[in-house]
């Protein structure tokens, strides 16, 4: 196989070129402020007990939200937007699996 | 040669001369779809580990507990060294858009070496433990824990290999779009490693020390 008709193809298939250098520069700097916050906050006991449970878990989640927009290009997915659709189905199997663990054996402590 | 092959394919498929491209496109834009059920199905291995670990993480069978086990500098150098290194993996996807071997295989290459500096971190934090006498067999939070963060590191051994690999063959073959669909692909891969690790430092680690 040549390579001119693939380096062709390559150009034909850039309307999909994800990100730019900016998206990412802004994830990383997002990411690394996500992870100095729980850092600092819980390990100095800034706060304690439920609100610091508060504090890491919603710092997670909002760091998981920069990778998925900024780095997974979730946002920029053609419709129908099957990738999303997988990943909200991945997350409700997961939720059920963690939370729903959690609770039933929580009865553990009690009987 | 067997990718090749596949191409060969995917043209035969298209009806005319015309249609070869865009077919070939839509395989690759299909392989790459493939690739996000698989990470998605890999979420549910992860969920069922993270489950089994909160379940598990007060039952210490009278060994070390989380708090009197767990070395936060370390943890915290390998945190930041995972989300460089998903910075840098985007950094090369950016590259070869611009056509740029030379940069892809850099970043690539810088990624990897941080890659392979987590997994060294992480295994001497391993060595440590055992040592220590906190084993795998030591105690059901003991279990959960390797079993979880070991499965991680596994998963980024792999993804060390393969980029290896991928390297070899982008230094041979160009940025083809098969490979930028293969390059594309691992960077995804080593996002999602990340986004795992974010809930491994959140839950196993600050959540143990806390």
């Amino acid at each position: 196989m040549s390579q001119q008709p693939h380096s062709h193809g390559i150009n034909d298939g850039s309307h999909e070129s994800h990100g730019s250098l900016k998206s990412y520069i802004i994830g990383f700097v997002l990411s690394l402020v996500l992870t100095v916050i729980p850092l600092v906050a819980v390990l100095n006991d800034m706060v304690n007990g439920n609100a610091a449970l508060v504090v890491l878990l919603v710092t997670a989640v909002l760091q998981f939200i920069v990778q998925l927009v900024f780095f997974m290009h979730l946002r920029e997915e053609k419709k129908p937007r099957w990738n999303l659709m997988a990943l909200i189905l991945g997350i409700v199997i997961v939720l059920t699996i963690v939370l729903g663990s959690v609770w039933i054996m929580e009865y553990n402590n009690i009987v | 040669m067997a990718n090749h092959g596949n191409e060969a394919a995917a043209v035969h498929h298209g009806h005319g001369h015309d249609h070869g491209h865009e077919g070939h496109h839509d395989l690759e834009a299909l392989r790459q779809m493939g690739f996000w059920l698989f990470l998605i199905t890999d979420c549910i291995l992860f969920g069922t580990l993270f489950a089994t670990y909160i379940v598990l993480h007060h039952n210490t069978a009278g060994g070390p507990t989380a708090s009197e086990l767990f070395e936060m500098p370390g943890v915290i150098a390998e945190t930041f060294i995972l989300l460089t290194s998903s910075f840098t993996s985007g950094l090369a996807v950016l590259s070869m858009n611009r056509g740029d071997r030379k940069g892809l295989i850099g970043w690539l290459i810088v990624t990897a070496i941080l890659g392979a500096s987590f997994i060294g971190l992480e295994l001497s934090e391993f060595i440590k433990m055992v040592g220590d006498g906190a084993k795998i067999s030591t105690s059901a939070f003991l279990s959960g824990f390797f079993t979880l963060v070991g499965t991680h590191g596994l998963h980024v051994s792999v993804g060390l290999c393969w980029m290896i690999a991928l390297m070899i063959q982008l230094s041979r073959r160009g940025i083809t779009p098969v490979t930028r669909r293969k390059v594309n692909i691992i960077s995804l891969y080593w996002h999602f490693l990340d986004v795992v690790w974010i809930f491994v430092f959140t839950i196993v680690y600050m959540m143990g020390v806390m």
